[in-house]
């Protein structure tokens, strides 16, 4: 049992990260349509900085996670200004193949400029500590985790209920003529959905490097990948089912491995993908929408 | 449908390839070609069966598929299985590293192509991982540290599939069943309306550009020496996917072109595999930002051969449009 409970919380914690990268499909999905497959890559990129604000200018955690956020929304607004923007009209297609090519092409350029080999994230950065709940002890760098990752999405969800940014991002994810028509800028709010999501991919890439101390430029595909599976799963475009599905998906991979198959774990994901898109495309949190012509 | 003329060019180009086929056995029997070309050649010409396989199911069916390397490695691995473990002759393998693959394309084809546009590509871009993981998994096929696999391959056999499949795609693309697939890629609702199956037709370019990826699984397997798991990442599915999106969505002598220029590129960038990776994916994004329909857009190549006279065959609206 006390097993059982130490492994649902590393999967809460690992969820939780899966949780903050899926935010940022599902957003951009539900306002463009488009999987930014190159969102993994922010993910990556966002650890890199976090690290590098960490061994080079000795910076503390969170001093280095809201640099690391506030380059990588940089980084997604120039993605977006400078490949997908000019696309906006394309075909769906098209605009999958161009993130697809600017994915290869933030991974390939990373190596290209430092090399492939990869990086340990240093530790001591976080509280060693354990805590001990009811018999379970709980590492503090769960705990961190969970914290950082509940806190950004409150923010979240006061950004896209209360102000007025949000509103617009709304607006614009409801009907973008519309929204257009009533006046409001669709390109800043979309440049603005991609700094917001990016900058959560940022904060996911140095919780991931510090809870698995290890990172290296082509390891944003897997957790890029699962993060969308994740968004899938608690439905596209909808903020709730993401967080949801992102924490369902890391307990989902926790008790698999708990369960003595740790080397099928990446495959689970893709399996739960492939059922949910059978038997409800629309993700759990989802509604069936009626296709016009 | 087939004029005389249509025949004529047909089998005038059945005519020059067995030529060419045979001028190469020649220079490789005689040694004129050095090893390192007949490797590139090979590596084409299996690149080429991948690229029209796939151009089936992208570029005719219009549907996106981005996990062909799984059926790749599910050809490379059933045929690795009959001749080293079995110890079945190298046609049998090849034939049921097809089938395999085939079967694949139906258990994974049926429930996945009720998806559409991005669900598909993710789902079968899951397949392909999914794939990637079992071979890993599995102890009987080597797991991690992979399997080694006897040269077989051949320049008879690598010539011969590369022809069957471009026959076989180019006749079904031109017959009744491959004219329901483009409407299916023009308006999947307009077809279905107009009375075809469209599930029916879709599972049907699958299996078919399945069964072809499992053929070049088998030839790669084979001539490779050794076949392992990370082999059949999703990088080589793109890699395949961008042949035919370089090439043309839905122009099958644009993916065969691609395919050659591109192995011939990464060949000589072999020694600086980011600069490849980079050239690849810039070359990617311009061309979907200034030509989105690829080289060759839906035309064939003997369209633009054509030209000079009256422009009957092809679109009419100059290939402007696009898959989806």
């Amino acid at each position: 049992m006390e097993q059982f409970i130490q492994q649902l919380v590393n999967g809460i914690s690992l969820g939780s990260i899966y949780a903050l990268i899926a935010l940022g499909y599902t957003m951009v999905y539900g306002i463009v349509k488009l999987i930014n497959f190159a969102h993994g890559d922010v993910f990556m990129v966002g650890a890199f900085i976090g690290f590098y604000s960490i061994t080079f200018f000795h910076l503390g955690l969170f001093p280095a996670l809201l640099i690391s956020m506030t380059a990588c929304a940089i980084f997604g607004v120039l993605i977006e200004r400078i490949a997908y923007k000019p696309l906006r009209n394309a075909t769906r297609i098209a605009a999958l193949i161009t993130a697809i090519g600017v994915s290869l092409f933030i991974e390939y350029g990373t190596i290209y400029i430092r090399g492939a080999q990869p990086e340990a994230y240093p530790s001591g950065i976080a509280p060693l500590k354990s805590i001990e709940i009811f018999g379970v002890k709980i590492s503090g760098q769960s705990l961190l985790i969970l914290a950082v990752s509940f806190f950004l999405m409150i923010v979240l969800q006061f950004i896209v209920h209360k102000t007025k940014i949000g509103k617009a991002m709304r607006a614009v994810s409801h009907d973008m003529d519309a929204a257009k028509l009533m006046g409001i800028n669709v390109n800043n709010t979309i440049s603005a959905t991609f700094a917001i999501g990016s900058a959560l991919a940022g904060a996911a890439g140095v919780i991931f490097g510090m809870y698995y101390t290890k990172i290296e430029p082509l390891m944003g595909i897997i957790p890029g990948l699962k993060a969308f599976v994740a968004a899938v799963l608690g439905g596209i475009g909808i903020i709730p089912g993401a967080m949801a599905g992102g924490l369902l998906l890391g307990v989902i991979e926790a008790l698999v491995s708990a369960a003595g198959f740790s080397l099928w774990r990446d495959g689970v994901a893709f399996v739960v993908l492939i059922l949910i898109l059978i038997f409800r495309p629309a993700g759990l949190f989802g509604k069936n929408v009626r296709e016009k012509v | 449908m087939k004029s005389g003329k249509h025949l004529k060019g047909f089998w005038l180009s059945i005519v020059l390839a067995v030529i060419f086929s045979v001028v190469v056995q020649f220079l490789i029997s005689g040694g004129t070609l050095n090893p390192f070309y007949v490797n590139t050649l090979f590596s084409i010409c299996i690149n080429i069966i991948l690229a029209v396989s796939l151009h089936l199911i992208i570029g005719i069916t219009g549907q996106f598929s981005i996990g062909h390397a799984g059926f790749l490695a599910i050809g490379a691995y059933a045929s690795a299985i009959m001749t080293m473990k079995l110890g079945l002759p190298f046609p049998a393998a090849i034939l049921a590293a097809g089938i395999a693959a085939a079967a694949a394309g139906v258990i994974i084809g049926i429930p996945t192509l009720r998806l559409r546009g991005d669900y598909l590509a993710i789902a079968t871009l899951g397949f392909g991982e999914i794939m990637r993981i079992v071979f890993l998994n599995i102890e009987y096929v080597g797991g991690a540290s992979g399997m080694t696999v006897s040269h077989l391959t051949t320049w008879p056999w690598v010539i011969t599939c590369v022809l069957i499949t471009i026959i076989v795609i180019a006749n079904f693309t031109n017959s009744t069943h491959g004219r329901a697939c483009l409407s299916i890629r023009e308006n999947e609702i307009a077809a279905d309306a107009m009375g075809i199956n469209t599930t029916y037709y879709k599972v049907m370019a699958f299996i078919i550009g399945a069964f072809f990826a499992g053929v070049a699984g088998a030839l790669h397997a084979h001539n490779f020496y050794i076949i392992q798991p990370p082999n059949f990442g999703f990088l080589k599915s793109f890699d395949i996917l961008i042949f035919v999106v370089i090439g043309g969505l839905g122009s099958m002598s644009g993916s065969v072109i691609a395919a050659i220029l591109l192995t011939i590129i990464s060949t000589f960038l072999s020694n600086y595999p980011e600069v490849r990776m980079i050239i690849y994916s810039l070359v990617l994004v311009v061309m979907m930002l200034f030509r989105p329909q690829g080289l060759l857009g839906t035309k064939e190549i003997t369209a633009f051969l054509k030209m000079g006279k009256s422009a009957k065959g092809g679109s009419k609206d100059g290939g402007k449009h696009t898959v989806a």
